[in-house]
C-alpha cells in the first residue's frame, strides 16, 4: 500500500521543474509529507526516493539531518506542534518558567505529544521573535509576549484533531 | 544632529505595506526597470562595488567585491541565494523586512540578478518564518502577475525566477555553504573551502549567497546612489589599509532586559549605550546593565562597566556598533548587529550556561573539535550552574574555546568560533562572578533536576 496519497505525490512532481537536481526538492517533499502524515514513514522515504530517483538511504540520511522531522509513529505530532523558545532573548525574559509552566499545563515534557493527541510540546532554539520574548511557534505562526495565562488560552483555543 | 529618517524601515508601518500596489506607488521597481533598461549589469556590479556596501548578515564582507568574484564570461546557469535562514540568537530584522516590506528585499534580489548574471534565485527561508514566507510567496505571485518576474521581462530578454525554499530548524544552514547543501537536499554541513560559492556553489555552478537585508540595502543604493549611502555611518580608518568603512543604514534589534525590545535603523556607529538607553527604553525595571551581547551569540559579550582604554570615562557600553567597534574590546565582531541586554540581577553563569546550550545543540556534528567542545563546555557550564563547579573549569573553558574553530584552523566553519567567543569573552570580563559562582557552590534555580534532553 503506498505511504504518500497522490495528491502529496503530485505536489512533489510538480516542485521537481524548479530546480535543476531532483534531489533538491527532498527538503520540500519531506515537509509536504511530514505535514499531512505528522511523521515521516521508512514507506514514505522509499516512496520520496522513488519520485526523486535517490535511494531511501540518501533520502533518510537527509532527512535525519534535521531534528524536526518526527521518523516513528510513536512519535507522530499532534493537531499543532507548540515550540516554546528557549533563546537568550527568551530566557532572559522568562522563558525556563514558560516552559516548566507548559510542561507542567500539558502533562508532557519537550518533544513529546499529550495523551488526548492535541499537542506536541518543543522547546525552541532562538525562533527570531526576541521583540515578543518569551515567544511560542505556533506550527510556524509567532505569538508574541507568552505569559502562563496567555499560554493557557492558547492551548484552550487549539483544536480537537490529531492523532 | 537631526532626527534620522528610516530608509529601509521607511514603509513598514504603512497599511498593506507588503502589497506590490503600494510599492509601485511609492516608486517601488522603478528603479529595476530603469537599470533593466539603461545599464548593463556590470554598472551595477561597478556601482555596489564603489558604494562599500558591506555584508550584513555577519561577516561583513564587501558585497560588490563578492560578485566580482564570479567567473568572467561564464556560460551559466549562475545563482543567487538569498540567505534568510536569521537564525543568529536574538536576531530578528531580516523577518521584519520580509514580512513588512518584501518588495523592497525582491527588488534587490532582481537588481543582484541582473548584475551577476542569474536566471534563477534561490530565497532559503528559515522554516520558523511562516508568516514571512506566505507573505513573500504571495509578494512573488503579484510579481509573476505582473510579469516583472518570468521569461522575458519588460520585453529586455532578461528572465528570472524566484523559487522559495524552506528550512527545516537547523542553525547551521545560515552558514553559506551549508545553505548550499541543504538547498541540494542533502545534509547541511559546510563545504570545505575554496572552492567558494562564487567558483563553485549550488549544484556545481557559480553561486553568490547574500542577506536579506543586504538585497534591501542594493535597491536602496541604486535607487538613492552611492553619495546617500556614504553619507551615512563611518567611513574607513585611516590608520588600517584594510578597513572597508562602515558606511550606509543598518537595523539594529535590541532585545533582552530592555523596557522596548524592538528593531531601529540607523546609521552605523550608534553606540551600544545609545541602542539600549535612547532606542529600547532602556535597562527594564530600572536596573542597571551588567553585560551586552553585541551582535548576535557568537560574538561575545560586553562588559559594561569596563572601562575603555584611551577614553577617559567611557566604558566598553560607549562602543561604536559599526565593523570594527565591538572587536575593539574583545567582541568577535559586528555580527548581525542584535543587542541584547543583561540586567545586573541575572547571573552569567545562567547566561553563559544557555549560550552553551544552543552550541551545543546546533553544532552540525561533522568537525569533531566543534561537535565535542560545543558538548563539554556545555556540560561544565551546566556543572557550574548547579552548584559543582571546579576552580580550573574556568580556565578549561578558555582552553576549549580558544582551540575550536577556523581562526586556530581547526573546524570548517566558523560555528565554532562563534561557539568559543562568548565563552571566552564572559570569563575573562566577568571572572570574579564565575570563582565566587564556583566557590560558593550556589545552585542556579533554572537547574532542573534532569537537564533537558532533545
Amino acid at each position: 500500500m503506498s505511504a504518500l496519497s497522490e495528491a502529496t505525490k503530485a505536489a512533489i512532481r510538480d516542485l521537481i521543474p524548479k530546480y535543476p537536481s531532483k534531489q533538491a526538492v527532498t527538503l520540500p517533499a519531506l515537509h509536504l509529507v511530514h505535514d499531512e502524515q505528522r511523521y515521516v514513514s521508512t514507506q514514505a522515504i522509499v516512496e520520496i526516493g522513488e519520485l526523486l530517483d535517490l535511494h531511501p538511504a540518501v533520502v533518510q540520511d537527509t532527512m535525519t539531518f534535521y531534528l524536526f522531522f518526527k521518523d516513528k509513529e510513536a512519535d507522530r505530532l499532534g493537531g499543532d506542534r507548540v515550540w516554546v523558545c528557549r533563546g537568550l532573548a527568551c530566557m532572559l525574559r522568562g522563558a525556563y518558567d514558560l516552559i516548566d509552566h507548559c510542561e507542567h499545563t500539558l502533562g508532557v515534557t519537550c518533544g513529546h505529544r499529550t495523551a488526548d493527541g492535541r499537542v506536541t510540546l518543543e522547546f525552541a532554539e532562538c525562533i527570531g521573535a526576541c521583540d515578543g520574548a518569551p515567544a511560542v511557534l505556533l506550527n510556524d505562526k509567532h505569538v508574541m509576549d507568552v505569559t502562563p495565562e496567555k499560554a493557557d488560552r492558547l492551548f484552550a483555543s487549539l483544536g480537537k484533531a490529531g492523532a | 544632529m537631526a532626527t534620522f529618517e528610516p530608509v529601509l524601515l521607511a514603509r513598514v508601518n504603512k497599511t498593506d505595506s507588503h502589497k506590490l500596489a503600494g510599492y509601485r506607488a511609492d516608486g517601488g521597481y522603478a528603479t529595476f526597470e530603469r537599470v533593466l533598461a539603461d545599464k548593463q549589469p556590470l554598472d551595477v556590479v561597478t556601482q555596489v562595488k564603489d558604494s562599500a556596501l558591506r555584508g550584513r548578515g555577519g561577516a561583513g564582507f564587501p558585497t560588490g567585491l563578492k560578485w566580482t568574484f564570479l567567473p568572467k564570461d561564464h556560460p551559466g546557469p549562475i545563482y543567487l541565494c538569498i540567505n534568510a535562514d536569521e537564525s543568529e540568537p536574538c536576531t530578528y530584522n531580516n523577518r521584519i523586512l520580509m514580512e513588512k516590506d518584501p518588495h523592497q528585499v525582491l527588488e534587490g534580489v532582481m537588481l543582484a540578478c541582473y548584475a551577476i548574471k542569474s536566471q534563477c534565485a534561490y530565497f532559503y527561508l528559515r522554516y520558523e518564518y511562516g508568516d514571512a514566507y506566505r507573505t513573500l510567496q504571495a509578494a512573488v505571485d503579484e510579481l509573476y502577475a505582473a510579469k516583472l518576474l518570468g521569461k522575458n521581462i519588460a520585453g529586455t530578454g532578461f528572465d528570472l525566477d524566484i523559487v522559495l525554499h524552506r528550512g527545516a530548524g537547523a542553525y547551521i544552514c545560515g552558514e553559506e555553504t551549508g545553505l548550499i547543501e541543504s538547498l541540494e537536499g542533502k545534509r547541511g554541513w559546510p563545504r570545505i573551502k575554496p572552492p567558494f560559492p562564487a567558483i563553485e556553489g549550488a549544484f556545481r555552478k557559480p553561486t553568490i549567497v547574500n542577506n536579506v537585508e543586504t538585497l534591501a540595502c542594493v535597491t536602496q543604493i541604486m535607487r538613492r546612489g552611492n553619495d546617500w549611502f556614504k553619507s551615512l555611518g563611518v567611513p574607513p580608518d585611516p590608520k588600517n589599509p584594510r578597513d572597508a568603512g562602515s558606511y550606509g543604514p543598518k537595523l539594529y534589534t535590541i532585545a533582552g532586559h530592555v523596557e522596548t525590545p524592538r528593531c531601529v535603523e540607523l546609521p552605523m556607529g550608534v553606540t551600544c549605550r545609545d541602542l539600549v538607553e535612547k532606542h529600547g527604553g532602556g535597562v527594564w525595571k530600572g536596573r542597571q546593565a551588567k553585560s551586552v551581547n553585541p551582535g548576535g551569540l557568537s560574538m561575545g559579550f560586553l562588559d559594561v562597566t569596563a572601562p575603555l582604554k584611551g577614553a577617559d570615562g567611557l566604558t566598553e557600553y560607549d562602543i561604536p556598533l559599526d565593523f570594527n567597534g565591538p572587536g575593539k574590546v574583545g567582541c568577535l565582531g559586528l555580527g548581525t548587529a542584535a543587542i541584547t541586554v543583561v540586567d545586573d540581577e541575572t547571573s552569567m553563569v545562567d547566561v553563559l550556561h544557555n549560550v552553551c546550550q544552543f552550541f551545543a545543540h546546533e553544532s552540525c556534528g561533522q568537525c569533531t573539535p566543534c561537535r565535542e567542545g560545543t558538548g563539554w563546555m556545555l556540560k561544565i557550564t551546566d556543572r557550574l550552574r548547579r552548584g559543582q563547579g571546579r576552580r580550573e573549569d574556568l580556565d578549561v573553558l578558555v582552553d576549549v574555546a580558544d582551540r575550536i574553530g577556523i581562526m586556530p584552523g581547526t573546524t570548517i566553519c566558523g560555528l565554532a568560533d562563534g561557539a568559543g567567543w562568548p565563552v571566552k569573552t564572559a570569563i575573562r570580563k566577568f571572572r570574579g562572578e564565575f570563582e565566587a559562582a564556583v566557590k560558593s557552590g550556589q545552585r542556579s534555580k533554572h537547574a532542573k533536576a534532569l537537564a533537558m534532553a532533545h
